[in-house]
């Protein structure tokens, strides 16, 4: 009986341990992640619909949503352009320093998130290097949602050039020397050939870095200024319901903020299903 | 574009240029935006945490990383690495040996799982671990009547750093180990090798640069790890402050030389990471090569 | 009829009109290795040559200058006179067939077909009814009527041929030039490929270069082969001026199955390792040279006389001969002859043969 589920569950191999590593993967994920999720939840549920619709659309909860879901947008698709051009550079030409450029692209997932926060904070405060100039053009960086927009590039721009430089790797050259022998010009090609088929990668991308972006807390809470309705991110207020020991608060908050993620994330998935069978590449 | 002068006795000689690429100059300009933008979104910020770390020379930042508190945060954030890490890579491991060399219902379901936590904010994740163990959580009062505490105290920064930096390993593994498939260790066991011996003789020895890779990445991840740490540490001074929780203290005192200095301490570890990594990926490229996604 | 009434129907007169291509004394330097050197050439408009020789014999370089995909390190390329090489490869109005095709997989049929004219500056570009009819001319020309919102990947390798030829034409190109057109393909969808190519070229008339490395393509397909070995010419003419009267040892050993020997020539005879082999070398100057002879040109001859002597070393089944594998003259030379399945097995493996035609190669 047992030989015929095992066979069923799975193809069988000669290799042995898989009882006792997918046994021990399962029973450490579940420790580890699903039941702590399973808690999230389990406390939702509980609320009732009233409780937790009126804590969700809180006036100050709804403005630090839209505060962390709109900066996360904007950084990603500031990201989209300028992490498609730092891909662009590193696969297609050839300069000095190239190789370590490559390399410090990835600072920002090995930088501790409170490290960024105080170094952007440093630099874009009235005071600091460049915020000084803005300062005198007018424009005040740090302590403004524009100073969250700029820690959550610092963040998101790794997720954009390691998934499109792949992709700009493998592409087939021949396809743009096709491109120009039908007459179109250079631009005509990377517009209308190029960019369309980086355009999974690039969603890809965007995808990441976004919800990397909405979740941000370290390299944002410093640059933020935290004023209620106007620099307050979503996931600072978790944060300050937490200390007020409003688990409930907290707990709303943080289930709308995964919902939305999912949300869109699954949006971006069907999104990139679609082409990538169009495109016929998986 | 076309500058072609049909009058023209002889067409001027002029440089090829492929055209699946660009013109010189559109290069140039375009090499020279891209490092302006990473020299001002990546570089500055580098450079501004080892200026201001020893603006006051370097006697102050030794002074200030050797101070009673921030010495205990170092020590505290060893700590936490040196049982997180250790606990995701038996994790990572197993995860993907069971996940590479198998075939089984419910792999990619599995996989998704194992990439949860890169999706949760981890403000979030320590919020999870506050509803479970908190004194109001589930089981954190049951604990408490026993005398275990793991809110506000060492076992929940542990736990919310493991949370984390959960998929760090796994994530490195699982590509490579299934572009090596299972020859290799088919031929181990049918040469007679015990299956352990098949484990750390074969199967270790060809993944050992990704592994390096994740629990370097890993333990970048768990010394730096800011957000999750501080919704279950409490900030109790030289008892639950990590590394990064004493740089948020020191800097919210107006204490920025001594911020920076601590901060300098963890950029130098995630310069370690990257050099490392570079190296191994320079070294072995075609073994790394199919890690190279986060 | 009908797609082409609609291809020609487009006003302007300059483009598509097949051209004269001369190609003068190209030569291609990739860092110091030379792939090419001094290559001439010259095609007549409407001709459909083939470049044909191993791989690294320069061809895919050469129809790669022709398209402006690659610059020539010096020599001259005359589209109609003109000077091509002055003209970037947008403006040189030429239609490539890439071996994978290079079709554009996030665009249709139709679309793929429709880009060259689409992205023409609007003063040229024809009218959205204009570009559809042609595009649909197109698509009827090359039989994939039905197929035009299908994408790439929906697409089996030989339709795929099809779009990517199609989408070379609709610019109506001066100048058609096809890498290895059929490579990529099974045996069967070659074969049907190959006589369509030829039907289509016939009714369009472009000038046209095909790279292959196939000799029974060349042979079949081409008005006139051009034999290519190291980057140089080696031989230009018809199929039969190739097979019948090969001008080197490299063209008469690639081109059929053959056996090379190095001979020296005396007295208006071909000599092996210092016996004669009867073998007659009119006007070959005496000294060294190279012997040739097909496998299937020999006969058997009796051990007594001038002939050349081997010992077979191995034989296999050759279709309806047999195939004898034999060490040849004093000094071992390889070489290969066919005989008849029932011929008697000579005692020790020694065999006396003749061939029926041979041709003797002044040395290089």
């Amino acid at each position: 009986m047992a030989r015929a589920t095992a066979f069923a569950f799975r193809k069988p191999s000669v290799l042995p341990g898989f009882g006792l590593t997918l046994g021990f993967a399962v029973a450490y994920l579940s420790l580890i992640v699903l039941v702590p999720l399973a808690g999230l939840v389990v406390k939702t549920a509980s609320m009732g619909w009233p409780e937790f619709w009126s804590l969700a659309t809180d006036p100050r909860t709804l403005a630090a949503l839209r505060l962390s879901f709109g900066a996360s947008a904007a950084a990603a698709a500031m990201n989209a352009v300028f992490g498609l051009l730092v891909a662009w550079v590193l696969v297609r030409y050839e300069f000095p320093g190239k190789r370590i450029i490559d390399a410090m692209v990835d600072l920002p997932f090995a930088l501790p998130t409170a490290v960024a926060g105080i170094a952007l904070t440093a630099i874009y405060a009235p005071n600091g290097w460049i915020g000084r100039y803005a300062a005198e053009a007018g424009v005040k960086i740090a302590y403004t949602p524009i100073g969250i927009f700029i820690a959550l590039v610092f963040i998101g721009l790794p997720f954009i050039v390691r998934t499109v430089q792949p992709v700009l790797e493998d592409m087939d050259r021949e396809v743009e020397e096709m491109a120009a022998t039908l007459g179109a010009n250079r631009l005509q090609t990377v517009v209308r050939i190029v960019l369309p088929t980086l355009a999974p990668a690039l969603l890809t991308g965007f995808a990441l870095a976004f919800a990397r972006a909405v979740g941000e807390y370290g390299s944002v809470i410093f640059i933020a200024g935290n004023i209620p309705y106007v620099s307050e991110i979503a996931p600072l207020l978790i944060v300050i319901r937490l200390t007020e020991f409003n688990y409930a608060a907290a707990t709303a908050i943080a289930t709308v903020m995964l919902a939305l993620s999912f949300v869109i994330l699954l949006a971006i998935n069907l999104l990139q299903a679609w082409s990538r069978r169009r495109l016929g590449h998986d | 574009m076309t500058d072609v002068t049909h009058g023209a006795p002889v067409a001027a000689p002029r440089a090829f240029v492929s055209p699946a690429t660009e013109r010189r100059v559109v290069r140039i300009v375009l090499v020279l935006v891209a490092i302006a933008f990473l020299a001002i979104f990546l570089f500055l910020p580098l450079i501004s945490v080892f200026y201001e770390a020893f603006r006051a020379g370097f006697s102050a930042f030794l002074r200030a990383v050797t101070e009673r508190e921030t010495a205990s945060a170092i020590r505290l954030t060893l700590l936490v690495a040196a049982f997180s890490v250790p606990a995701n890579l038996v994790f990572g491991v197993a995860a993907a040996w069971a996940i590479a060399k198998y075939e089984f219902k419910g792999k990619s379901l599995l996989i998704t799982l194992i990439d949860l936590p890169f999706s949760i904010s981890p403000v979030t994740s320590g919020l999870i671990y506050v509803l479970m163990f908190g004194a109001q959580g589930y089981i954190g009062p049951v604990l408490a009547d026993h005398g275990i505490k793991i809110i506000f105290a060492v076992p929940g920064i542990v736990l919310a750093t493991i949370f984390v930096t959960f998929p760090f390993i796994a994530r490195e593994l699982i590509p490579i180990m299934q572009a090596q498939g299972s020859q290799d260790e088919e031929a181990a066991l049918s040469l007679g090798a015990s299956g352990l011996k098949t484990f750390f003789r074969v199967a270790l020895p060809n993944v050992k640069w990704a592994l390096l890779y994740g629990v370097l990445l890993c333990n970048a991840r768990a010394m730096g790890e800011f957000g999750a740490v501080s919704v279950v540490s409490g900030h109790i001074r030289g008892k639950t402050n990590t590394m990064p929780l004493q740089v948020e203290i020191l800097y919210n005192e107006y204490n920025y030389g001594a911020a920076f200095a601590v901060a300098s301490l963890l950029a130098l570890l995630a310069l370690f990471t990257l050099i490392v990594k570079s190296v191994l990926e320079w070294r072995y490229a075609d073994e790394i090569a199919a890690t190279r996604r986060h | 009829m009908n797609a082409l009434a609609s291809i020609d129907s487009e006003g302007s007169v300059a483009l598509g009109e097949p051209v004269d291509v001369t190609i003068e004394n190209v030569v291609k330097a990739f860092d110091d290795t030379p792939a090419l050197h001094g290559v001439s050439l010259d095609v007549k408009a409407g001709e459909l040559v083939a470049l044909l020789g191993p791989s690294g014999s320069g061809k895919t370089t050469l129809l790669r200058i022709l398209a402006g995909l690659d610059a020539p390190t010096a020599g001259r390329v005359l589209f109609g006179g003109e000077d091509a090489l002055g003209l970037a490869v947008q403006d040189r109005n030429i239609g490539f067939v890439f071996q994978h095709y290079a079709l554009f997989r996030h665009m249709t049929v139709f679309d793929n077909i429709a880009f060259g004219l689409t992205v023409r500056p609007r003063a040229q570009r024809p009218s959205k009814a204009d570009i559809r009819r042609r595009v649909l001319g197109l698509i009827d020309l090359v039989q994939l009527n039905g197929l035009d919102k299908r994408y790439p990947t929906q697409l089996s390798g030989g339709q795929r041929q099809r779009v990517a030829l199609a989408r070379a034409l609709a610019i109506e190109p001066r100048v058609l030039l096809l890498d290895e057109p059929f490579g990529a393909l099974d045996a069967q969808v070659r074969k049907d490929l190959r006589r369509w190519l030829r039907e289509i070229h016939d009714r369009t008339g472009h000038t046209t270069f095909f790279v292959t490395h196939d000799q029974e393509e060349a042979l079949e397909l081409a008005d006139r082969v051009v034999v290519m070995s190291k980057g140089r010419i080696e031989q230009v003419g018809s199929a039969d001026d190739i097979y019948d009267s090969p001008a080197s040892p490299f063209v008469f050993g690639f081109i059929g199955e053959s056996s090379l020997l190095p001979v020296t020539v005396a007295d208006g005879a071909a000599v092996l390792d210092g016996v004669p082999t009867g073998l007659s070398a009119p006007g070959a100057a005496a000294g060294p040279a190279t012997l040739g002879f097909r496998p299937h040109d020999v006969v058997l001859v009796e051990d007594d006389g001038p002939a050349l002597r081997g010992r077979i070393i191995a034989e296999r089944r050759h279709g309806a001969r047999r195939r004898l594998e034999l060490e040849v003259g004093r000094e071992h030379h390889r070489a290969e002859i066919d005989v008849e399945v029932g011929a008697p097995r000579p005692e020790g493996g020694r065999i006396a043969f003749r061939p029926e035609r041979w041709r003797i190669f002044p040395p290089r």
